[in-house]
């Protein structure tokens, strides 16, 4: 889903604040909080996954990045089993590990490929498949496409910077500047 | 609803003037939703009276297949479930022709309704104060319609903006709030 870069004027803090709930890394209390809502079948935020390791990197431990589910699952038919797949990783403590791993194949996101990543990462891949088949984590995945939709994200990815909108380019330098800026005055 | 509230999903009725003139005002919260029958495929009509008792989200749009009209009716095809569970029925309306919404609601396997206000071309934009005079299009323009058939809640985005759902959805939480208050027995005043 190509993302509209112009801002709608109004709605633009994030409705559900950054908690226990969400997959992070960083500390919950770091200065520069940044939410991403993304669809592990979009192009735009496959695009946008390496530049948000980018900064990650650059920021070090100033940074906490969340990670939301926002499937667009009539437009992206493996939307759905993907997601399903990174929260049931999740369950086996392997988040971010089937995160990764999902926006660097794209391309390949059949439940068998799926079936493939979870033996790749040492998962119980058997685990996995029957959680993603039966729509475990639904219910989880629903609840961060609604507090998206609260929060006004209108396209993916949508960026949250320490939960205001971001409606800049997700670049490297703008989305770095942005983050820098969100940052100053803000004691580890 | 009173135009100045700034809760999320309302907003101030100045904020929907457009700077350089052009952008319509949206007939505003109070006044009567303009009755309208119009084709949702070739050989089937809907009109607005066939959803009284239950809200009405009409969502004007500009075009079908432009990136961002996409966008937003695919992102409305995801929230559905959520219009549902509040009671509200949504429409999508556009000048395009059934066929061309046809072909597009397969493309998007949308699940609601797109309406053609097709002939004659934009009469339904218009009486919504929804038209883009020149540009021969609907504006994006956001009504929810209560259950009487009164406007409860409009909102006109820029034409190149995506205006998401937060709006519609605060509005139908309003609404189904406004009508829980009113079922409850007021107060008794010595």
């Amino acid at each position: 889903m190509k993302r509209d870069i112009s801002s709608s004027i109004e709605h633009e803090r994030l409705a559900l604040p950054v908690s226990r709930r969400d997959h992070i890394q960083g500390r919950l209390n770091a200065p520069i909080t940044l939410v991403e809502y993304g669809d592990y079948e979009c192009p735009y935020c496959g695009a946008a996954h390496p530049v948000v390791k980018a900064v990650q990197q650059a920021l070090g431990g100033r940074l906490c990045f969340a990670f939301r589910n926002f499937p667009l699952v009539n437009m992206h038919p493996h939307a759905e089993h993907a997601s399903e797949a990174a929260e049931s990783a999740g369950a086996q403590e392997r988040f971010w590990e089937m995160h990764d791993t999902l926006y660097e194949n794209q391309d390949a996101l059949e439940d068998e490929d799926l079936a493939e990543y979870a033996a790749a990462l040492g998962l119980d891949a058997r685990r996995l498949m029957a959680e993603v088949l039966s729509g475990s984590y639904h219910a989880r995945i629903r609840e961060d496409f609604i507090s998206g939709v609260r929060s006004g994200v209108n396209g993916t990815p949508s960026f949250f910077i320490n939960g205001l909108r971001y409606d800049g380019s997700y670049d490297y330098e703008p989305l770095l500047a942005a983050l820098t800026e969100a940052g100053e005055g803000r004691r580890e | 609803m009173s135009s100045e509230k700034t809760k999320s999903g309302t907003q101030k009725q100045d904020k929907q003037l457009n700077p350089r003139g052009r952008r319509a005002v949206a007939l505003p919260p109070g006044e009567k939703a303009p009755e309208f029958t119009l084709k949702s495929t070739p050989d089937q009509a809907v009109s607005l009276s066939d959803f009284r008792g239950q809200p009405v989200v009409l969502a004007f749009y500009p075009a079908d297949w432009s990136p961002v009209c996409g966008d937003q009716m695919s992102l409305y095809n995801e929230v559905l479930p959520e219009f549902q569970n509040l009671g509200a029925e949504l429409l999508g309306i556009s000048v395009d022709g059934v066929w061309c919404h046809a072909a597009f609601a397969r493309d998007r396997k949308l699940h609601f309704p797109l309406l053609s206000d097709f002939e004659p071309k934009s009469e339904v934009a218009r009486a919504y104060h929804a038209y883009r005079e020149g540009d021969g299009v609907s504006e994006r323009a956001l009504f929810v319609i209560d259950e009487s058939g009164v406007v409860f809640w409009s909102y006109v985005s820029p034409i190149g903006v995506n205006p998401g759902a937060a709006g519609i959805l605060a509005a139908l939480e309003d609404l189904q709030n406004k009508k829980q208050q009113n079922l409850q027995p007021q107060p008794q005043h010595a």
